[in-house]
Formats: structure tokens, C-alpha cells, sequence
């Protein structure tokens, strides 16, 4: 089992590589002169002298694959070059707005675990009850409204009619919960789903038959046994969705204006700051990565089965 | 058994009802000139954020153009934006698929490799991350959206082809003097195709969805040309006093996306194809 986990997290540093490699070849493909856009950014009226100054600086002279080692060495140390806008080092930039990013993220996958994880249990408990057409209801709507509009219409209902909320900005827990609801929506579509169909999946299983035939409690069986075989793969779900979470940050941070790193990118992008592009996209491509590593490590300890079982396959 | 029915009575239901859905889209698409009562991009300050009447059936934006026009047009935008991408990111898949999974070798591990690369980011974040790179537009996002799907179809290709490649009737070919070009035109797309029609429903819903929210984000299709997410952004500065400027094409949008999820699951229940994602 050991091995196996070093296996699992050796194997994410080829992956890695290939995401550096192609943001490097992108970028290279860009049509935007890291150097001129410093200058610009600084100011400097950029004369032939200067430039080749810069671009000397930079390493812009050298032959490609020393200048792709170059950024990879510095990558690995989270140095991720300087904006050209404010002409901060990117990290800084980056990191000062990680912590509201990350309080949206926690926020609405609360409130996703709180609401899917009742509804879809109760929902695979009871076949074509009135929770299961509720989950369905959840599952379907919440895979087909765009966020941003759905953010919105929160808006429009809760601040605008009711003055419940308020409709940006950061602060108190209140200006937490539309944003959270809204990124949570998608998530709740696919846990409730994603649970619902493994409840059901578990009860047919000849455990909770041994079980039952044992006379063990309903609540017991239900609660401990199917409850934490049927999570496992809402936890896969978890993590395979993280990225797309980073995603959804982006669009619920544009709507309620929330100044989190999402937002920043997206100014990013209009300014075609491209340092900053950079450090997200590889950001957001490791979170994604290690994610995964991390869930498959996680069912293998809710599910021990896997470890003996999967190892050669994957 | 009478539940297998009734569930199969259901699922041709919902298939004939968004076909039906999904026609009428099409026809408004090729329709939008004649249908429109105005022209959806005609300034009007006199007539501005009217409420309905009968020359505005949904009233008028901030600049007084016709909101129903407005929504007709741009669902040309999305539906055509969306099939583009579509053909597109599936054309590539199956060329990149058919080649991987037939010819395997270092081919196959090359291409392999960058279908990796691509699917270690999360789609719609290397979109941006590619308007970013190469600058905002609708021809950078519509790119960065094929870039991005490709990668999915010639997985799934791949998987089909080597599965195929395998049947007795494809070595039959190959031993009565089939040329390999002639096996993956007559043997391999041919079988291929069919499963990849129900996941282009399914896809085209999420094509539309993502078109609609680089839109909103300012980085897809830019004003005044009407587009649903585009609307949602220039209506969000008049969400006090005129939500409905935003709640119209925000249910397009829904309309659009569920019945493209709804035909593509009836579709792949009845045929049996699981989707991949």
C-alpha cells in the first residue's frame, strides 16, 4: 500500500510537466513581447536598445528548451515572474487574494455537502418518493441553469425584493451565503445524483441482506453500513470537481464582485497580463491533479478493497 | 416488464418533445430576419426600457431596442456558434481517434501525451486561460472552445477503434486485401459515428452554456451584436429597476441547455450509450 501511494504521486510529476510544457508552448505562441509589455506597463518608452536590453534580461535570447528549463526551475520555487500591470511579483498578487477565494470554495461545498447529502440518502431510501422527485428536480435544474444567471435571479429575489442579502461585496457571513448557494448549485445536482444512485446501488448488495438476516438495526445497517459505502463515490465527485469549482469561482466572483483570485484572472485576461495567466492556469492544473491523487487516496481508505484490488490496473 | 414499458413510452415522449423543441429552435435560427419585428440592433433612445406593448411584444433594453428581436437573433449566435464547435472538435477527435487507436505505436503514445496535457487543466479554465494568451474575441473563444473539446471525442474514438480493430469481420477485411484506408472509411467511422451522434446532444447544450458565459464575461461575443449571455451582462446594471432584461434570455439559455440534456439522455437510454465526462 505504501508503494502503491508513492507510485500514485511520482505519477503526477510527468503529468505536470506536460501542463507546463504546453501553458510554456501557448505562451511562446502568443503574440504578446514579454518585454515590450513590461516596458509598456512601466511606462518606458521602448526603444530597439532597451528592448533587446529586456529580452536579454528575461532570457528571451536563449535557445527554447533553456528557457522552458528556466521556467520550470523557477515555477518550482513559486516564482511566477512579475504582472505586467502593477508590476508586483505575481505570487504576491496571487496569494493576497487566495483567502477569499478559498472561503467561497469552503462555503459552497458546505452548503453542497449539507444539502445533497441528505436529500439524495433519504432519496435512494425511498424510490419515487416525494425527496427522490425533490433530488431529481435538484439534479436535473442544477445542471442545466447557467451560474451567472442563477446568481442573479438569488439577487434579484433576495436583495432586491426581500433585502435579506446583501448584493456584493465581502464581509459578514450574509454576504457569504448568496455567492456559496450559487456555486453549490451545480454540486448539488451531481452529489445528490451521484448518491441517490449509489444508495440504491448498496441496498441490493448481499451485505445489508447479511445484515438484516444478522436482525441488526434498520437504523444501524442504513446509517454505518450503506451511508459509508454509498459516500465513496460522492467523495470521487468531490475531487474530480474541484477544478471545475475553480472554474465556477471565476463566474460567481464576476457576479457578486467578490475579490477573490477569480476575479483578478479575469482582469488578468482583459489586460493580457500574461505572467498572471500563467500562474493561474498551472494553478488550477495542479489543484486538479493533486485533487484526484488526494481522492483516490481518500476511497482507499474508506474502501480498502480498491488498494488491493486497483493497483495494477491503474 | 410494464415499468420498462412505461419508462420507454416516457423516454419517446420527451424525445418527440424536444425534437419538436429543437426544430422550432432551428427554424427560428433560419427564420430570425422574418420573425423579428424589429432590427435587433436598431438604437431607439426615444422608445428606451418600454415595458411590452404591441410593436415591443417584451418591451425595449436601455438603448430602446426590441428585446424579442434581440432574443430571436441571438439564438442564431448560440445554436450556430455551438454546431460549429461541435463538427469541429468532433472532426479533429475522429481524425486524431481513428489514427491513435488504428496505427497505436508511437503515434498513438505522442497523441495520447497531448490529450493528457490538455485534460490536466479544467476545460473552460485553459478557455480563458487561452483568450488570455491570444486576447479576447469571439474567434479566440469559439477556438479556445474546439482546442478544448477535441480532446474528449478522440479519447472516446480511440477506445471504440481499438475495440473494433479487434472483431473478426475487420481482420476479415485486413486478410482479403482491404487497404487500411479503405477499412477505417468503410469498417471503423461508420460504426464509430452513431454513439457520437447522442453525445454531440449532450454536448451541445454544454458548447452553448460555456459560448453564453464567456459572453457574460465581456469575452465572447462583444455588443451590440445579440447574444443570451451577453444580454445577461449589459441587463445586470438595470437589475433594480428592469430584471426582466435579464431573466428573458437567462430562460433561453435554460430552455436551450435542458432540452439538449434531456434529448441527448432519452437518446442515449433508448440506444444504449453511456455518456463519458
Amino acid at each position: 500500500m505504501g508503494v502503491y501511494i508513492i507510485k500514485r504521486i511520482l505519477a503526477i510529476i510527468p503529468i505536470f510537466l506536460l501542463a507546463t510544457l504546453l501553458t510554456f508552448g501557448l505562451i511562446h505562441m502568443s503574440p504578446v513581447d514579454p518585454a515590450e509589455a513590461y516596458l509598456t506597463a512601466a511606462h518606458i518608452q521602448p526603444t530597439d536598445e532597451i528592448l533587446a536590453q529586456k529580452r536579454q534580461e528575461f532570457g528571451l535570447d536563449q535557445p527554447l528548451y533553456i528557457q522552458y528549463l528556466n521556467s520550470v526551475i523557477k515555477i518550482s520555487q513559486a516564482d511566477f515572474g512579475t504582472s505586467y500591470v502593477s508590476n508586483k511579483p505575481v505570487w504576491d498578487e496571487v496569494s493576497s487574494r487566495m483567502s477569499a477565494t478559498i472561503q467561497l470554495a469552503l462555503g459552497s461545498i458546505l452548503t453542497a455537502i449539507a444539502v445533497s447529502v441528505p436529500v439524495g440518502f433519504l432519496a435512494g431510501l425511498k424510490k419515487g418518493g416525494g425527496i427522490d422527485h425533490l433530488s431529481r428536480f435538484l439534479s436535473f435544474f442544477g445542471a442545466s441553469i447557467p451560474s451567472f444567471w442563477f446568481g442573479y435571479l438569488l439577487i434579484i429575489f433576495f436583495s432586491v425584493k426581500l433585502d435579506l442579502f446583501p448584493v456584493e461585496g465581502i464581509g459578514t457571513w450574509k454576504h457569504l451565503v448568496l455567492p456559496s448557494v450559487t456555486l453549490a448549485l451545480p454540486l448539488i445536482a451531481l452529489y445528490t445524483r451521484l448518491l441517490r444512485a449509489s444508495v440504491i446501488e448498496n441496498l441490493d448488495k448481499p451485505y445489508v441482506l447479511f445484515a438484516r438476516t444478522r436482525g441488526l438495526q434498520e437504523k444501524l445497517i442504513l446509517g454505518k453500513h450503506v451511508l459509508r459505502m454509498a459516500i465513496s463515490p460522492m467523495v470521487t465527485g468531490l475531487g474530480m470537481n474541484l477544478g471545475k469549482l475553480m472554474t465556477g469561482t471565476i463566474i460567481v466572483e464576476a457576479v457578486f464582485s467578490w475579490p477573490g483570485f477569480g476575479r483578478y484572472f479575469i482582469e488578468a485576461i482583459f489586460n493580457r497580463d500574461v505572467p498572471v495567466i500563467q500562474c493561474y492556469v498551472l494553478l488550477a492544473a495542479a489543484l486538479f491533479i493533486i485533487s484526484n491523487l488526494v481522492v483516490d487516496l481518500i476511497q482507499m481508505y474508506i474502501d480498502p478493497r480498491i488498494s488491493s484490488k486497483g493497483i495494477t490496473e491503474r | 416488464m410494464t415499468i420498462k414499458i412505461h419508462a420507454r413510452l416516457k423516454s419517446r415522449k420527451v424525445m418527440i418533445l424536444c425534437s419538436i423543441i429543437i426544430g422550432m429552435l432551428i427554424l427560428i435560427t433560419l427564420l430570425a430576419p422574418w420573425l423579428a419585428p424589429h432590427d435587433p440592433t436598431l438604437v431607439n433612445l426615444a422608445h428606451k426600457l418600454k415595458p411590452p406593448s404591441w410593436e415591443y411584444p417584451l418591451g425595449t433594453d436601455h438603448l430602446g431596442r426590441c428585446t424579442l428581436s434581440r432574443l430571436l437573433y441571438a439564438a442564431r449566435m448560440s445554436l450556430g456558434y455551438a454546431t460549429l464547435i461541435f463538427i469541429s472538435a468532433l472532426t479533429i477527435g475522429l481524425v486524431v481517434g481513428t489514427l491513435s487507436g488504428y496505427k497505436g505505436g508511437w503515434v498513438d503514445q505522442l497523441l495520447m501525451r497531448i490529450c493528457d496535457g490538455i485534460m490536466a487543466f479544467p476545460s473552460l479554465l485553459l478557455v480563458l486561460g487561452l483568450v488570455g494568451i491570444f486576447g479576447h474575441g469571439l474567434k479566440q473563444v469559439i477556438l479556445a472552445l474546439i482546442f478544448v473539446q477535441w480532446v474528449y471525442y478522440a479519447r472516446i474514438i480511440r477506445g471504440m477503434v481499438l475495440s473494433l480493430r479487434e472483431q473478426t469481420y475487420i481482420a476479415a477485411a485486413r486478410i482479403s486485401g482491404s487497404s487500411q484506408w479503405t477499412i477505417i472509411r468503410k469498417h471503423i467511422i461508420p460504426n464509430v459515428l452513431p454513439p457520437l451522434a447522442v453525445m454531440g446532444a449532450l454536448e451541445m447544450g454544454w458548447a452553448i452554456m460555456d459560448i453564453s458565459a464567456m459572453s457574460f464575461l465581456g469575452l465572447g461575443v462583444q455588443p451590440p451584436t445579440p447574444e443570451w449571455g451577453a444580454m445577461i451582462h449589459e441587463g445586470k446594471s438595470y437589475i433594480r429597476s428592469h430584471p426582466e432584461l435579464m431573466i428573458y434570455p437567462g430562460l433561453m439559455i435554460m430552455l436551450v441547455v435542458v432540452t439538449f440534456n434531456l434529448f441527448g439522455e432519452a437518446l442515449s437510454e433508448r440506444y444504449g450509450v453511456k455518456r463519458n465526462s
